[in-house]
């Protein structure tokens, strides 16, 4: 920043910046009402006593945090891991993971498709894969749910083409959760693969093939190591919300394969233990608070190579 | 248009890779063939979700006259009106007093605070509101609206301030020092040059506000109190019973308001060359 010669330049900035402020406020004061400020509220939740009835007792208690990862057996005191969180968490960042990559070997080929289509016809292939993106979420999974049910399109056109007699059983099970979030969440993964795709200089590409590479060297030397800020900035786009799925594990999962998100709204629901809850959605907020660090680290190194 | 997209074998192109196109039509297809099935059914004439028996729009005709859907769809569009005008609101104040200015103290914090409903799981917002609702509920004994539609108009802020911002950054200042130079009050400039330079962005976000808000079902499902479901927290109810091709019917319609209200987004939006 330039020195400021004159006090009355640095009276004007002053002013300026309080504008800025003053025009800022009514959104800051929306959002810290109903979106940062309850979120502190769940954290001085997760340190009190279960209500019977749901709900708190205003006594504070480290019980919700320890019972996150531990048991207590009711006979003997004795403590172990606890196995039904544990799994539940475990199984959470498998089906996560499995998404991400899932989402990557499709969306891949597709972002590197819609970056080497000319431009008049780029505009359109986008186009096509921003819509499922601003549709529901509820309908997109409720397609899948018809569409693997028992009694489901793919069932019912196998068993009328003879190729099987009985349905596959597809539904409530953890693959069906793992298609309905690649399903839901593969637009995640092209866009930003896609915005990297499209900077990239296919010179470099020209120049790789005049020094006699394979295509596959070509991709794995030379356009895979350009753009894997956008691969990586894909997968967490994709791994993150896939993390804190509810509404997919609800109806594609049945109840019985649940996943964080569902662990956290048990507690709330049947479980009427709100600082469990609560000590549950601060843990995922963490998880995925470094995953977004690790995302801005990258894409501030990406920023800073693109200046250079 | 097929050998345009699969090149053909003796020619050579610096772009192509194996099976690259086939994996990205395979992709495009799955991406749409669900949905395409689901509203395909919603004309069903028969009870079975499944089942073709004829074309008819029997189920239609049974959601509009079912009482708890026009209810709802009543609800879910005042909700994301009230909502889309609020956060819109804010969001352009926001996106002046962040944009076309030199960095000031604070504006990464505003940043951040903007866009945290995009970070925060939405699970973890919901149950948040909850608990905070409930704290204001046992002392105001207000049971209304008005929790959903805060609670909407908060998340929907990020989605109306970055085409917003966009707008903003993209903005040739000229005009607006020009008027200034012809004695024009800040005022006067900003409701006549600014302002309509602007609206293009102001109603794109507006549109991605009330699709957003339109389409929510986690935070909605933890914030509704007994008889306040909009259509996507009926849908997730009747999905617990048994299906009738109502809920493909209900979501076809729904489908058809975000692809016109995106489109719309879409030409707001378009780089003109």
């Amino acid at each position: 920043m330039a020195p400021v010669s004159n006090q009355l330049e640095l009276e004007r900035i002053k002013r300026k910046t309080r504008a800025n402020w003053l025009l800022s406020l009514p959104a800051l004061l929306l959002l810290l009402f109903a979106a940062s400020g309850p979120l502190l509220i769940v954290i001085v939740y997760s340190f009190l006593t279960p209500g019977n009835y749901g709900g708190v007792l205003w006594e504070l208690s480290g019980e919700a945090w320890f019972k996150v990862l531990y048991t207590k057996d009711i006979f003997d005191d004795t403590i172990s891991l606890s196995d039904a969180h544990l799994s539940i968490f475990w199984r959470s960042f498998q089906l996560s993971f499995l998404t991400t990559v899932i989402c990557l070997v499709l969306g891949f080929p597709t972002a590197y498709f819609i970056a080497t289509r000319p431009p008049s016809t780029r505009n359109v292939w986008l186009f096509l894969i921003t819509i499922p993106f601003w549709t529901n979420l509820l309908i997109r999974t409720f397609a899948i749910l018809e569409l693997i049910r028992n009694k489901g399109v793919i069932n019912n056109s196998l068993i009328s083409l003879g190729i099987i007699s009985d349905p596959i059983p597809m539904l409530y099970s953890d693959a069906a959760i793992v298609i309905g979030m690649t399903y839901v969440y593969l637009p995640l993964m092209v866009l930003p693969i896609y915005a990297a795709m499209e900077r990239f200089d296919f010179r470099y590409v020209e120049a790789g093939f005049d020094l006699y590479a394979s295509r596959f060297k070509v991709m794995r030397r030379i356009i895979l190591p350009i753009i894997k800020p956008g691969v990586i900035a894909g997968s967490i786009l994709v791994f993150v919300p896939s993390l804190g799925a509810y509404v997919t594990p609800r109806i594609l999962g049945g109840g019985k394969n649940l996943m964080i998100g569902n662990l956290i709204e048990l507690q709330f629901g049947q479980g009427k233990n709100w600082p469990l809850g609560a000590a549950l959605a601060v843990t995922m907020l963490l998880i995925v608070l470094v995953a977004l660090i690790f995302y801005m680290r990258i894409s501030q190194r990406s920023e800073q190579n693109d200046a250079q | 248009m097929l050998n345009r997209i699969f090149q053909k074998k003796n020619e050579f192109s610096i772009t192509h890779q194996f099976g690259f196109a086939t994996i990205a039509l395979i992709c495009f297809f799955t991406l749409y063939a669900p949905i395409t099935i689901l509203v395909f059914y919603s004309f069903n004439a028969g009870n079975n979700l499944m089942l073709w028996e004829g074309f008819s729009f029997h189920w239609y005709v049974e959601a509009s006259k079912n009482e708890l859907v026009q209810e709802a769809a009543i609800r879910s569009v005042v909700i994301a009106v009230c909502a889309s005008l609020i956060s819109t609101l804010v969001a352009t104040m926001a996106a002046l007093g962040t944009t076309r200015t030199r960095s000031f103290r604070g504006q990464k914090f505003i940043f951040i605070m903007i866009n945290q409903p995009l970070m925060v799981p939405e699970i973890v917002t919901a149950v948040a509101l909850l608990i905070f609702f409930a704290i204001i509920k046992t002392f105001t004994n207000y049971y209304g609206l008005g929790y959903l539609i805060v609670a909407h108009a908060a998340f929907c802020v990020p989605f109306a301030y970055l085409p917003i911002k966009a707008r903003l950054d993209g903005m040739d200042l000229s005009m607006e020092i020009a008027a200034s130079d012809l004695y024009a009050p800040p005022l006067v400039v900003f409701r006549r040059i600014t302002l309509p330079l602007l609206f293009p962005g102001i109603m794109a976000g507006a549109m991605l506000a009330f699709v957003i808000s339109l389409d929510d079902v986690i935070i909605t499902e933890f914030v509704k109190t007994a008889g306040q479901d909009t259509l996507p927290t009926y849908m997730l109810g009747q999905l617990r019973r048994v299906i009738t091709p109502e809920i493909n019917a209900i979501s076809t319609v729904l489908l058809a308001v975000s692809l016109v209200v995106v489109t719309v987004f879409f030409l707001f939006t378009r780089k003109r060359y």
